[in-house]
């Protein structure tokens, strides 16, 4: 019974395909997810997220449902869409929240309206995903995407670090902090892109920042929380495919969902800043 | 060294510090003083090439480390206070090249009464010890011009002395040292120059001249305030 209910859903070739997916997603996205959080930018992955979805949806248009020419296209949109954001902070100096916000929702109205005029392509699968989207191509290049994504961060590690600490000390030594943000901000677009056939384009950010959020309740050091939120993000990923495959719920939503419930786990129950930790006192050390 | 020539810095158009010219000579060790709002940290800013909103010349002779107010920073970062001190090192390690700096980052926290410290993450720190760990990235970058913004905030009298003594030592070694300050009688006490910055510069010079009774009394009668209705500044250079 909890044999069939845990494991057989992955006797189904598409949910194991969907399955290994969802790992490669959570090995990219949740380390990127954590300098996001830490780098106070959680609101640019909103606007990404809402980016490539017109670029998503001209590549339908220019070749059909493909997974290629849709990811192709939802990269080139993402960049832009960073490097717009980044020339809007520029010209505001960093106050930019409201404008951001704004970028997001023109892109997510334009690319539910290129989808509307299009027919054949299903809405509900392009926002929310669909494990049943995931063929050996949306696989591919989810694999693809996090094997490029993992060694560019561990090159990125130092600048980013230094950078995300104290960006004016970065300018004063004249080190590469404006490269390092946007090649930081290409490795996100990479990831969320490479999420959207299996968890849609609406979701996947949620495996990449719910995990990481989660993360602090879990590890007080940089390189902990990259390893919980990894952790994290396989775990929700596993559990949300099941709760998809048996509640017949597209799979972003589930897995999302699941990420949340992991996440109110951690501030209940979490070994840091957790309630528990507030609630159970523990005798002080003596130095 | 470093030089400025009618140097103006702005804020959106309202000027921080006012048409102000002169140097800080090789190996000289200057104060900046001035009442609040008077733009010491927006000119050590401008030095360091980090505000770029300013008209006149800013003229540069070798690498300049600056000690950054430490509010300016997010102390909840997960951070070790080694991670934080080794990035001094970045002009020998660069982004990439390896790791090679342990015995310097101890030497360094070390120095600044951090023996112990390396692993504990700078959020555990109190702002007298984050100000030190700052200090301890400073000695690491061991650069030929140090510019100080308030570098004893926070810091306890014994610490203080003992910066004050690494400093003077600097100084010593032939360095070219900026500090901006609010304790004139340590100023008076240690630093053979000052520049008195009220918005426009009231005097820059030896010490004595510079602290007259004459010119502490020009500097607090400057206006703080930004004038109701600017008009546009037309004084010559």
């Amino acid at each position: 019974m909890i044999f069939d209910l845990l494991f057989e859903p992955f006797a189904l070739a598409f949910m194991r395909r969907a399955l290994a997916g969802c790992i490669a997603l959570s090995i990219a996205g949740p380390p990127l997810g954590v300098f996001l959080v830490l780098r106070r930018m959680s609101l640019m992955s909103d606007v990404l997220q809402h980016g490539i979805l017109p670029g998503i949806a001209l590549g339908a248009v220019v070749g059909g449902i493909s997974v290629w020419t849709m990811g192709l296209g939802g990269i080139l949109a993402g960049l832009l869409v960073a490097l717009l954001s980044g020339a809007l902070a520029r010209a505001t100096g960093g106050r930019e929240d409201s404008q951001l916000a704004a970028i997001y929702l023109i892109a997510l109205a334009l690319g539910v309206a290129i989808i509307s005029a299009q027919r054949g392509v299903d809405l509900t699968h392009l926002l929310f995903g669909s494990v049943l989207a995931v063929d050996d191509t949306a696989l591919l290049l989810m694999a693809g995407a996090a094997s490029i994504v993992l060694p560019c961060l561990a090159l990125l590690w130092r600048p980013l670090m230094v950078e995300s600490f104290d960006p004016d000390f970065m300018r004063a030594v004249g080190g590469p902090g404006a490269r390092v943000h946007l090649a930081f901000l290409s490795l996100v677009v990479l990831a969320v892109v490479s999420g959207f056939a299996a968890l849609g384009t609406l979701m996947s950010v949620g495996l990449m920042m719910l995990p990481a959020v989660a993360a602090r309740h879990f590890s007080a050091t940089l390189a902990g929380q990259v390893r919980a939120a990894v952790v994290i993000a396989i775990a929700v990923s596993y559990v949300g495919l099941l709760v998809s495959f048996h509640a017949d719920l597209p799979a972003g939503p589930a897995i999302v969902l699941t990420a949340g419930a992991a996440w109110g786990l951690g501030m209940l129950i979490g070994p840091r800043e957790s309630l528990l930790r507030r609630l159970v006192r523990r005798t002080h050390f003596a130095g | 060294m470093i030089a400025v020539h009618d140097l103006t810095c702005m804020h959106d158009r309202r000027p921080a510090v006012h048409h102000l010219t002169g140097r800080f000579a090789p190996g000289s060790l200057t104060a900046i003083v001035g009442p609040n709002g008077a733009g010491k940290t927006t000119l050590l800013r401008t030095l360091a090439g980090l505000h770029t909103d300013f008209e006149g010349t800013v003229t540069r002779g070798g690498r300049i480390a600056l000690l950054p107010q430490s509010p300016m920073l997010d102390r909840q970062f997960p951070i070790t206070c080694a991670d934080a001190a080794a990035m001094g090192a970045w002009d020998r390690m660069g982004a990439f090249r390896p790791y090679d700096e342990r015995d310097h980052v101890e030497e360094a926290l070390d120095l600044v009464g951090l023996r112990g410290f390396g692993k504990r993450l700078v959020g555990t720190l109190s702002a007298g010890q984050f100000q030190r760990l700052l200090f301890a990235r400073l000695i690491l970058q061991d650069a030929p011009v140090m510019l100080l913004d308030e570098p004893f905030t926070a810091v306890d009298a014994r610490t203080e002395a003992d910066l004050l003594r690494l400093i003077l030592r600097w100084h010593h070694d032939g360095r070219t040292i900026v500090a901006v300050l609010h304790d004139l009688d340590l100023v008076e006490r240690s630093f053979p120059d000052t520049l008195l910055l009220a918005r426009d510069p009231i005097a820059w010079g030896p010490t004595a001249e510079t602290l007259s009774a004459d010119n502490r009394q020009r500097a607090r009668l400057a206006a703080e305030a930004w004038a109701e209705d600017p008009s546009v500044c037309v004084e010559p250079a």
